[in-house]
């Protein structure tokens, strides 16, 4: 039965359940269950914003707290990945993972190809992104588009709480490695969520609004700032079909491909920077394959070509928001302001 | 410790084995058959086959670059191997790894790594699930001197010492990372010293005799076993060959590889050892040499004839599922 949680809640109930069901299932990461080695609280934290609390009360040492050394940890939840345990390493801030990423995309990534085929590593690694908190330039960044781009890994950007919970499942299922991303901004987010376990195939993008006029392709926390833009356009009469992609590897194509046949129009919203990024692969892909079906050019809205801003009016600004959705969305109908 | 003919007969031969593979693709590789780069492991067979043969099904090891002594140690197909480092479809990894990847994940060979200190995090991974699943296997990352300077193995000292894992960090130490003489790329005397930091024993062995490495790799692997925790091995070795092969080694004194040969080689050492002491047969040792030599032969006949991957293996083998 669905009742209202949040997107937190959805993780760590994810969490509970698969490890509930699977003992080979096992957390690891700084401070997941935090006061390790201290006078004070077991369990202090439950990670650092709290999305792991109570697993290590009821799993105990299925739940490891690490050094600070995400080499170390990450390289060991792909090793023991490698022989019997299904481990949910969690890198804190993706941004950390230039302290790591030898061992997400060199190992990881590649050991199935590298060994013919011979070899599974079910290994997630949870981490937390995007801007919002004023956490400034080394804890903001939007960097799932890198790991969009290695063959090998799959890569998952929930929206919702329903999302999270489900893909979080399939995840912590897959026989794959998966970059699960978790929305920093999201996770206070509220939705009506199962009770039940239950999990969504990868690679199914969700169509949240329907619309004959417009496309709009868009991931994570920004699939929130384009249905109010799209909520917003509907009153002026422009009705938009907003698609949140919900997994960038896989990416579904098809359903982005149909829409825009349909409405002739895309706006691409990512939160990520510029240049290489989800919006200029869905670009690409529509440049390709429908430019056909196209009325007008293809616009992008996303963050500035610009590290994140600490102070709170520069961040406001980085950040894509509904009115500059809005504005595109005119634009690629034709229409000024 | 006491090892039965039967073992000292296997260790010659795994020796011997890795020794024939080496020598062997030495002279291959200067033909250009085989394709890009090949790290030649002569010379510290005593290593590899001092702490595989304390191994079983359970435990699992991860290379370097210098993987192909490690691999067969660790029971990989030799003929797969061989066909593996000339790119063919019947190799062990498809023709998709090549000599710096060669892995058999069911033989518990995590992979030869092209990457400089990679393995030491995957075999914290590896001693953790032991740990946890309790099969009682052991982890061990073979490392060399310029990758036990990598942070990565830095960082995997202290995991492993903290979790208390069965892991074992043994750095062949083979004078040179690359072109560069570990004297001076490596801030201690002995690697053993950095182990103390770690809160872990730190034992030094001779690499030339596989007795020596034979009986620290059983002590740690032991230690390992009962929940002691990890060690530090510092394996003081030499290699006979370049960094890769092409690297005409003008960075060593003259005659310094023949002189190693002369007086430092593993295998000469063990047969001078157990037939000084009639633990077995020269005639057994020779028989093994006249069946290596054809195993080897064979496998690089095979390898060479075999049929390369073709376009349709390109895009196979990604993903479990996408």
């Amino acid at each position: 039965m669905a009742r209202k949680i949040n997107y937190q809640q959805a993780i760590n109930e994810a969490l509970n359940q698969e490890m509930t069901r699977d003992p080979t299932v096992v957390i690891m990461g700084e401070d997941v269950a935090g006061g390790m080695g201290t006078d004070g609280e077991q369990e202090a934290w439950g990670g650092v914003l709290g999305v792991t609390k109570g697993l290590y009360k009821k799993f105990g040492d299925r739940v490891m707290d690490t050094p600070i050394t995400e080499s170390a940890f990450i390289g060991a939840a792909v090793g023991a990945a490698t022989a019997g345990l299904r481990p949910v390493a969690e890198l804190m801030f993706i941004d950390f993972m230039g302290v790591c990423l030898d061992q997400i995309f060199n190992q990881a990534a590649k050991f199935r190809y590298m060994f013919g085929g011979k070899a599974e590593t079910p290994v997630v690694i949870r981490t937390m992104y995007g801007a919002g908190f004023r956490a400034a330039a080394q804890h903001s960044q939007c960097l799932y588009p890198v790991f969009t781009h290695i063959p090998g890994l799959k890569v998952v950007m929930p929206a919702t709480p329903y999302d999270a919970k489900g893909l979080l499942i399939q995840a912590i299922r897959d026989n794959d490695p998966v970059i699960f991303c978790e929305h920093k901004v999201l996770y206070t987010l509220e939705g009506d969520v199962p009770e039940e376990p239950y999990a969504i195939p990868f690679g199914e993008a969700s169509v949240v609004r329907e619309g004959k006029d417009v496309t709009i392709v868009t991931l994570g926390r920004m699939v929130h700032m384009a249905t109010q833009a799209a909520d917003n356009l509907a009153k002026a009469g422009i009705k938009c079909e907003v698609i949140d992609l919900r997994t960038t590897s896989p990416m579904d194509t098809d359903t982005i491909l149909e829409s825009v046949e349909n409405t002739g129009r895309l706006v691409v919203v990512d939160e990520a920077h510029p240049r290489c990024n989800i919006a200029t692969d869905v670009s690409a892909l529509v440049a390709e394959q429908a430019f056909d079906s196209l009325k007008a050019p293809i616009k992008m809205v996303t963050a500035p070509h610009v590290p994140v801003p600490f102070s709170d009016t520069l961040e406001d600004l980085y950040i894509p928001n509904a009115a500059k959705i809005e504005a595109a969305v005119k634009a690629v109908m034709g229409k000024k302001g | 410790m006491q090892l039965s003919k039967a073992d000292l007969l296997k260790a010659y031969r795994m020796m011997k084995t890795i020794r024939e593979f080496e020598e062997r693709l030495h002279v291959e590789f200067a033909t250009g058959e085989i394709p890009g780069f090949v790290h030649l492991y002569a010379g510290e067979e005593a290593s590899a086959a001092g702490f595989c043969m304390h191994l079983d099904g359970r435990d699992r090891i991860a290379s370097t670059h210098r993987g192909h002594g490690h691999s067969i140690a660790k029971g990989c197909d030799v003929h797969a191997m061989m066909a593996e480092i000339y790119g063919k479809k019947a190799g062990l990894c498809g023709g998709k790894g090549g000599s710096m990847h060669i892995a058999d994940l069911d033989k518990g060979m995590l992979g030869a790594n092209g990457i400089v200190g990679g393995g030491p995090p995957l075999i914290c991974g590896a001693g953790l699930a032991a740990k946890m699943l309790k099969t009682g296997g052991v982890a061990i990352a073979f490392v060399g001197d310029g990758g036990f300077n990598q942070g990565t193995t830095a960082e995997s000292l202290n995991l492993a010492s903290v979790w208390r894992l069965p892991c074992l960090f043994v750095v062949e130490n083979n004078g040179y990372a690359e072109s560069t003489s570990s004297k001076w790329a490596v801030s201690c005397d002995d690697f053993t010293d950095r182990a103390s930091a770690y809160n872990m024993p730190g034992i030094s062995v001779d690499g030339h005799d596989f007795f020596a490495v034979y009986e620290a790799a059983g002590e740690a692997i032991k230690r390992a076993r009962s929940g002691g925790g990890p060690s530090l091995i510092e394996v003081k070795i030499n290699r006979y060959y370049g960094h890769f092969e092409g690297d005409a080694q003008t960075y060593r004194g003259p005659d310094e590889v023949k002189k190693l040969r002369e007086t430092k080689d593993c295998l000469m050492l063990f047969r001078k050892r157990v037939e000084g002491a009639t633990l077995i047969d020269a005639a057994d040792m020779n028989k093994v040499d006249t069946e290596v030599l054809a195993l080897i032969d064979d496998s690089v006949k095979k390898a060479k004839a075999a049929p390369k991957p073709t376009a349709a293996d390109l895009l196979t083998d990604v993903y479990v599922s996408y």
